[in-house]
């Protein structure tokens, strides 16, 4: 289709949907309407198993089979990225250089570090009790520790961040959460039942399950996040075409001050955009 | 352990399965990651057969959670082991396992670290496809649609040294993902009106309301269904489809044309008819009405580019464009006996498809073509293949006592003989192009036409060229140009197409599918069972069976797909035809054209259903 | 207005389908995805407002003592926007690989797969 012409039937199509909502939506509730009456049951089942946090006690508790299905879409995307962006038989890595980084920045984000890996710690803890839960305070974790590319460089990054000790860790989550459903069904009764102790309104310890599966998804979320921007920045930094220098020529980069690794990354990504076609281009198009 | 609590172990021991996969991909020799991919893949079909063989009396309804509801109203998700889904369920599984054995040591760099990697993906798929089969909950059922979906981008684009893997696999991407979120608004809108989510309840809600449907509800069965739509291809949201599957590895095509597909028209009738089917619903006659025009240019449209395909992976997946067509005709009657001949028609059809793409898999792995023009007479002396496509074939266009057949008759029974006419039509001309192909390549029959490498200086009107796919120049699959075709690769496409005739040969399976059609159309029954509240039985209806007119219309068909097929051949290499230009430059691998071809759908659908 | 909210969703749905199609570049595209997908958020947490309520978490409220928006809109929009992420990674990947094989980032210039 030319542009213009798509111009044309995207008009019609978005007309024709612009009137299916509209019609639609005049036959709603008004916004702000008082009955609602799952929410209201789901109060209750979460005030009855002593979980605070009644979206947590949806999401590990009443509708948990959902999040089951969430936590394996997000297992399943991180392989596939690692699978989309693996080397290929025509790249190769470089060695990421050392960069600098201003002193202010590296202070600050030395500081934040520890307090940013913390704080995920204890959202995911407290996720029955307020607001919060495994998959924000993984996700807060996980950034925690990108602080350290920030702070020091890509090497510094990688020397703690095992691709391989972290790959397990996703996987362990994800393995725990499927097996403390099967808790349910060792008692006798549905799959992902609640059947621990529910404990004292009000603790860490309430809920039974709840908390526990909600730790299951913090450690695959901290875990598949790192994994996930490994590979980005694997692709970003490191993988270059085999033949292909980009600029990695000495004295190029890794100009003081500048944050070597981290700008020739990005401009050796440009350069792959830019380049010419690579090998692997199929079909006679 | 009940049969009831071993339904979500259906999706669980795929995940599992893969959660080790990955854990241990390390250290895991590849044949060895093969091999436990397929035991799992294995041991969730057998379980869903089992299940489905054990069951007596009412279908096994299994409240995740334990959160069973009191006086029909509750907090948590329900999954149904009804034959349908328990079917479909097992379906899935035997595709898996058929695909993971076809792709045995298959693909030739897994990447660093992950040797487990494709089986891993494809357990989850299974796990994805089964969850969406069996679940009660409308929610849940966008759960498990996204997660088919990302996991077929992820394996669409599995070979990513390939230009045109990574295209296909992004335009699919967004494509399913719009119509996944047309859903999801749906659901809101579904959710505003009941405060439900499960299909039952959500079903008994508007029952209850009176004076029955309005545009809200009709509003929500278009969005809802959009997505459905998308997944299960339909003109003209079925723009990934081709693109897809000409790009991903021959086993993830046989899982997405083999049972993928057809779960997105799973979904719109279960939808329906647990939903929307009821008083408070939408009218029979505007469902019909859509159905039947969504199906009739879909099949059409599929089968006419099937035709002018010279890609032979291209060209299967626009045939299995023209067999969703069909199966949406045959369901726009809403009757039991039309659901019984569309599951038939839809269970060879995924045997016999998933051999057809096995053995294109085979012909990428030899000759790193599949190029109808460049491998002409080439496939002479792999007769295993060669009967692949043969029998795949006749089957494809109808030839009791092919499954296929025996679906495609029920079919035209209950969809009238007008209808019966585009059957006849749409099947000739889908098996008659895999039946041009194998005469042309197996059999080196007819001209070889211009060969599509070394003419290219002398390329016959640059405009036509420009807008194909040629399917030349493929990576082979397996890294290496394979000198013998593989007993796996062989084994898993005849097992399949023995599966396909097996549908047309048993009656106990006719049987079985035609209580369980009864039982699937059956709106207010489906709500008894998962609420537990008590209804009359569905009307039972004689079973499916071999009737004459069915058997001769599929002969008919045979005979007009091995006379297209020798027209074919004979005019191979021939231009193709001007008129079909416009049709071809729609399909033009961007994503924008495709975006806003499913606007102008959904802006269709709703028309048709107003 | 009483269906403003729902209109926003129904406007942030188009807005991001016609982003999409319009698209000059593949990452803007993801993102005209990632528009056309708060329309669900909003849709979502519209649906379950319900007004002079306050958020359904009892750490700091006792049970009972004031209204509550509707919890499982919420826990649906928790779902959604992780979908929304991981399915937002996975393409950004294919982009780069796009990037990569085709050396551009335009749909209008890829030109495999026609016909």
């Amino acid at each position: 289709m030319s542009p213009r012409t798509r111009l044309w039937v995207l008009a019609c199509g978005v007309a024709g949907v612009a009137a299916l909502l509209a019609v639609t939506v005049w036959r709603l509730p008004p916004f702000g309407g008082a009955r609602h009456p799952y929410g209201e049951r789901a109060v209750e089942a979460a005030l009855a198993s002593r979980v605070a946090n009644a979206v947590a006690s949806v999401n590990f508790d009443q509708r948990a089979f959902d999040t089951l299905g969430e936590q394996a879409i997000l297992f399943g995307s991180v392989l596939g990225t690692v699978v989309v962006l693996r080397q290929t038989r025509d790249e190769r890595r470089v060695e990421p250089e050392p960069a600098g980084v201003a002193g202010p920045v590296r202070r600050y984000a030395l500081i934040a570090l520890p307090v940013v890996l913390l704080t995920g710690v204890y959202v995911v803890a407290h996720g029955q009790l307020s607001p919060g839960g495994g998959f924000q305070g993984g996700v807060v974790a996980a950034t925690g520790l990108h602080l350290l590319y920030v702070a020091v460089d890509y090497r510094a990054l990688k020397r703690v961040r095992s691709v391989h000790l972290f790959t397990l860790a996703d996987a362990a989550g994800e393995a725990g959460y499927l097996l403390l459903g099967t808790g349910g069904l060792l008692a006798g009764t549905a799959y992902l039942t609640d059947v621990l102790p529910l404990g004292t309104f009000g603790t860490l310890a309430s809920g039974g399950t709840v908390p526990l599966l909600n730790a299951a998804i913090g450690v695959e979320v901290a875990a598949a996040v790192v994994v996930l921007l490994a590979r980005f920045l694997d692709q970003a930094i490191e993988i270059v075409t085999s033949g292909e220098e980009g600029d990695r020529a000495p004295g190029t980069d890794g100009a003081p001050g500048t944050g070597g690794a981290r700008p020739a990354g990005g401009t050796g990504r440009a350069d792959g955009a830019d380049g010419p076609h690579r090998t692997g281009r199929g079909g006679a198009g | 352990m009940t049969a009831a609590q071993a339904l979500p172990l259906l999706v669980v021991l795929p995940l599992t399965g893969a959660a080790l996969l990955v854990a241990a991909g390390r250290w895991l020799p590849r044949y060895a990651a093969d091999a436990f991919g397929c035991a799992v893949a294995a041991a969730t079909a057998a379980l869903a057969c089992l299940l489905l063989a054990a069951r007596s009396g009412s279908a096994p309804v299994e409240w995740v959670g334990g959160r069973r509801p009191v006086h029909g109203s509750g907090v948590g998700i329900s999954l149904v082991g009804d034959r349908a889904g328990l079917g479909l369920a097992a379906l899935v599984g035997v595709l898996v396992v058929a695909a993971l054995v076809h792709s045995w040591r298959f693909f030739d760099e897994p990447p660093s670290g992950q040797n487990g990697a494709f089986p891993a993906l494809v357990l989850i798929f299974q796990a994805g496809m089964g969850g969406f089969t069996l679940t009660g909950d409308l929610f849940n059922a966008f759960v498990f649609f996204e997660l088919m979906g990302v996991i077929s981008y992820a394996l669409t684009g599995y070979r990513v040294e390939e230009a045109r893997a990574v295209q296909g696999a992004l335009t699919f991407g967004f494509l399913n993902s719009v119509g996944g979120y047309a859903t999801l608004l749906g659901i809101g809108l579904l959710y505003a009106r009941t405060g439900e989510l499960g299909f039952a309840q959500i079903g008994a809600r508007l029952d209850a309301r009176p004076g029955g449907g309005d545009a809200l509800v009709t509003g929500a069965l278009v969005l809802v269904a959009t997505g459905l739509l998308v997944k299960a291809a339909a003109v003209p949201f079925h723009f990934w489809l081709p693109d897809a599957h000409t790009v991903a590895p021959s086993p993830v095509c046989m899982l997405l044309s083999g049972v993928m597909v057809q779960l997105g028209l799973y979904g719109v009738a279960r939808v329906y008819w647990t939903v929307f089917a009821g008083p408070g619903g939408v009218p029979e006659q505007a469902v019909q009405r859509a159905l039947l025009a969504l199906g009739v240019l879909t099949a059409v449209t599929g089968a006419l580019l099937c035709w002018l395909q010279r890609h032979i992976k291209r060209l299967l997946a626009f045939s299995t464009i023209a067999h969703t067509g069909l199966f949406l005709v045959a369901l726009s009657a809403l009757t039991p006996d039309a659901v019984s001949g569309v599951a038939l028609y839809l269970l060879a059809h995924a045997g016999v498809k998933a051999a057809l793409f096995a053995g294109a898999g085979v012909l990428v792995s030899r000759f790193g073509s599949v190029d109808e023009r460049e491998l002409h007479g080439r496939g002479r002396g792999i007769w295993g293949v060669a009967a692949v496509f043969g029998l795949g074939g006749l089957a494809l266009a109808g030839l009791p006592p092919f499954g296929t057949a025996l679906g495609k008759a029920l079919c035209e029974e209950s969809a009238g003989p007008a209808a019966s006419v585009l059957f006849v039509a749409v099947s000739a001309v889908t098996g008659g192009a895999v039946l041009r192909v194998t005469g042309g390549v197996f059999l080196g029959l007819g001209g070889r036409g211009a060969p599509a490498d070394g003419g290219r200086a002398a390329r016959a009107g640059r405009e036509q060229q420009a807008e194909e796919t040629s399917g030349a120049g493929e990576e082979p699959e397996t890294g290496v140009r394979l000198t013998r075709v593989p007993d796996t690769m062989l084994g898993s496409a005849a097992a399949l197409l023995a599966g396909g005739l097996a549908v047309g040969c048993v009656p106990a399976l006719w049987r079985a599918v035609g209580e369980t059609a009864g039982a699937f159309t059956d709106h207010a029954g489906y709500a008894a069972s998962v609420l537990g509240t008590t209804a009359t039985g569905p009307v039972l209806s004689a079973p499916p069976h071999w009737s004459v007119p069915g058997v001769g219309l599929g002969l008919l068909s045979v005979v007009l797909a091995l006379a297209a097929a020798a027209g074919g051949v004979r005019a191979a290499g021939g231009r193709r035809p001007r008129w079909s230009l416009p049709l071809r430059r729609l399909h033009s691998g961007h994503v924008g054209d495709y975006v806003a071809c499913a606007m102008v759908g959904i802006a269709l659908f709703a028309l048709l259903l107003w | 207005m009483s269906v403003l909210p729902y209109l926003v969703a129904g406007w942030l749905f188009l807005a991001g389908c016609v982003g999409m199609a319009t698209s000059r570049n593949l990452i803007h595209a993801v993102g005209s995805l990632a528009v056309c997908q708060s329309s669900t958020y909003v849709l979502l947490l519209a649906v379950g407002y319900r007004r002079g309520g306050t958020a359904p978490v009892h750490s700091d409220i006792r049970p009972g003592s004031r209204p509550l928006v509707d919890p499982v809109v919420q826990a649906l929009t928790l779902t959604d926007v992780v979908v929304g992420a991981t399915v937002t990674a996975l393409l950004l990947a294919l982009v780069v690989q796009v990037a990569k094989r085709h050396g551009t980032v335009d749909p209008d210039e890829l030109r495999e797969l026609r016909g």
